[in-house]
């Protein structure tokens, strides 16, 4: 655990944490002047924040821990709200970010995450459909090693449409790897429209059940429905073969500021200072309403 | 010189599958600690087969699903295994290229991809040809990528791959094929390629099976009075340039056999070497040439290209008119 104290985290602070994120994560997007994944960025700070705030085993300050539980990323074009979250931790600045932020030889950072650029990464991910099979060879890993972690894996719904999603939830049924946790931040747009009106992956929760997996739905812009089914969680056992579990995350793209929430346009985009002054007054008004 | 090996001229088959599953077994046994992944391609009598059942909790089947695989042998490598996937070679670099690229290259993981049925050996028409797997292997950043020349080296690159950092390509053939070195008793060093013969008049340089083939066809020509060199150049990546420059200097004419595309694979690294160095040569490619290989058993097909003993003899002889 991170220590005690943090795990004492409230709902509402960790509420409170998710909209200081939210901001920072805007004015982060504003000072590289590179074009960010907002919307889906924005989807799954919640979801986020209770894992490396609360629920997930992990020190920043000792990121190699050998026990620590491991994040796969695999929508990986949103790698900046995790980045946002690990300078709230203490493991770099936003300066040394953007001073680092795609500076060629220089760099440390860029809109997909290098794993051996960036402490926290676990895996190098950006191209869709690759988080599920590495997230199950990790799952595959601590259990031949009869290692205590967790592995969550962070999907798009978009992303489902890749099949490596689905020979990966297939392997992960099959062997029965109760100690992976796959999270769909289904906000159910991606970049060209609606996911349904692309290609529909619905109805999810039956098809991940037909994969041999457990499911959890819940809002996932909603605190106190994340750390519910986080806390939910059985221990994780590398000996108790059960179903692994699939958290699905029902969010709104865009989520915190009104002009991008929902709009396909804002899957990605830039941030001038106008923008972002309206994007942390948006921000700021979820945390007065709440 | 030559380096010091004893090499075997009889045809005397060996299975780089069989060989190298067993020394699998024998460093499990030994107590090194690695994961094996294979997708529906081991069957259980064979020597893989074998380990997989006496070790199956490191061992994990995926069935058939090569992206999967490559993706789930990264994951392992995370966790903080060696892991050898033996992996359908038609199909490695083909479905699985993207994973190769990003989940084993990019994240530059200590993963040992065994591409087998290597080349056309697999038969059945080119759906089932790895034929442009070393032209991709070749641009990839990070990949080491070793074509052994017979299935014992196999068992020794699959040994000191163990502590060898990054991600390893092994590429093999389907069955059984002639063994190049009469023993094991030689010094094998990645990147660094094996002059397995002296010549002055040319060098032909091979790589996996084209090692024997060539071998063979130096030993046919020296009845014609030409002698070739004879490089076994079992890594493809890093490439012993070395070699090459020495090879061009001190014989003037460099000849590549590989079962693989004529473009971009062995032929394709050794003629980007000659063609910077300035030093005048005379160079050919011999191997699959750019259309699908015609429908035949393997043996026929090499001989119906001319990269059989027979065919690169009589290029050769062309070559120098004899």
């Amino acid at each position: 655990m991170m220590n005690s104290t943090v795990n004492e985290w409230t709902i509402q602070e960790l509420e409170d944490k998710a909209i200081d994120i939210r901001k920072d994560l805007c004015t982060f997007i504003y000072r590289i002047g590179i074009a960010g994944h907002l919307g889906g960025e924005l989807s799954m700070i919640d979801m986020a924040v209770a894992l490396y705030y609360k629920y997930m085993n992990y020190d920043p300050k000792n990121p190699e821990m050998p026990e620590r539980d491991r994040l796969i990323l695999s929508k990986g074009h949103c790698a900046e709200a995790l980045f946002t979250i690990y300078q709230d931790m203490g493991m770099y600045t936003m300066d040394y970010m953007v001073d680092h932020f795609e500076t060629l030889e220089t760099a440390k950072f860029s809109m997909h995450p290098n794993r051996k650029y960036v402490d926290a990464i676990e895996a190098s991910t950006g191209s869709l459909g690759h988080g599920m099979p590495i997230a199950t060879g990790l799952a595959l890993g601590a259990r031949m090693s009869n290692e205590n972690w967790r592995t969550f894996c962070i999907i798009g719904d978009g992303e489902l449409q890749e099949g490596t999603n689905w020979e990966a939830f297939m392997t992960a049924g099959h062997y029965q790897l109760g100690n992976l946790v796959a999270i769909i931040d289904k906000n159910d747009l991606q970049m060209s429209g609606p996911t349904n009106q692309t290609n529909s992956i619905d109805p999810l929760d039956e098809k991940m059940r037909a994969f041999g997996w457990e499911v959890i739905e819940v809002n996932g812009n909603d605190m106190g429905e994340v750390c519910g089914a986080l806390e939910s969680l059985p221990p994780s056992d590398p000996h108790i073969r059960r179903k692994p579990i699939c958290i699905i995350s029902n969010t709104t793209k865009g989520k915190g500021v009104s002009f991008m929430e929902n709009v396909v346009g804002w899957h990605a985009g830039v941030l001038n200072k106008e923008d972002l002054e309206k994007a942390i007054e948006s921000i700021e008004n979820t945390r007065r309403v709440r | 010189m030559a380096v010091e090996v004893s090499l075997n001229f009889d045809q005397i088959l060996s299975s780089a599958r069989e060989v190298y599953g067993t020394e699998l077994r024998k460093m499990a046994d030994e107590g090194m600690d690695f994961a094996f992944v294979c997708s529906d391609n081991v069957a259980p009598s064979s020597e893989v087969g074998k380990l997989m059942k006496a070790y199956p909790d490191r061992c994990i089947n995926v069935g058939i699903a090569e992206a999967n695989q490559v993706g789930v042998s990264a994951g392992l490598a995370l966790s903080g295994k060696v892991v050898f996937s033996q992996v359908f070679g038609p199909f490695l670099p083909l479905r699985a290229a993207d994973q190769i690229h990003a989940d084993i290259a990019y994240n530059d993981v200590p993963v040992r991809l065994i591409g087998t049925h290597a080349g056309v050996t697999s038969g059945g028409g080119p759906t089932h040809n790895a034929i442009a797997d070393l032209s991709f292997y070749r641009a990839v950043p990070n990949l080491t990528v070793v074509c052994p020349a017979d299935a014992n080296q196999c068992a020794k690159v699959v040994r000191q791959s163990m502590n060898y950092p990054g991600p390893m390509i092994i590429r093999i053939a389907r069955g059984a094929e002639p063994d190049v070195y009469a023993d094991n008793d030689y010094e094998f060093e990645f990147g660094k390629s094996i002059t397995i013969k002296e010549g002055s008049d040319l060098t032909l340089i091979g790589t996996g099976s084209s090692v024997y083939w060539s071998l063979k066809a130096a030993q046919k020509l020296e009845e014609y009075g030409i002698y070739a060199r004879v490089i076994d150049m079992h890594t493809i990546k890093p490439f012993d340039e070395e070699a090459v420059l020495k090879a061009a200097n001190e014989t003037g004419c460099v000849i590549t056999v590989e079962d693989q595309s004529i473009n971009g694979g062995l032929g394709g690294a050794v003629a980007e070497i000659i063609a910077e160095s300035n030093i005048p040569t005379k160079f050919k490619r011999i191997g699959l040439p750019d259309e699908f290989a015609v429908l035949g058993e393997p043996n026929d097909v090499y001989k119906y290209y001319g990269m059989d003993p027979d065919g690169i003899a009589k290029t050769v002889r062309e070559f120098f008119n004899r």
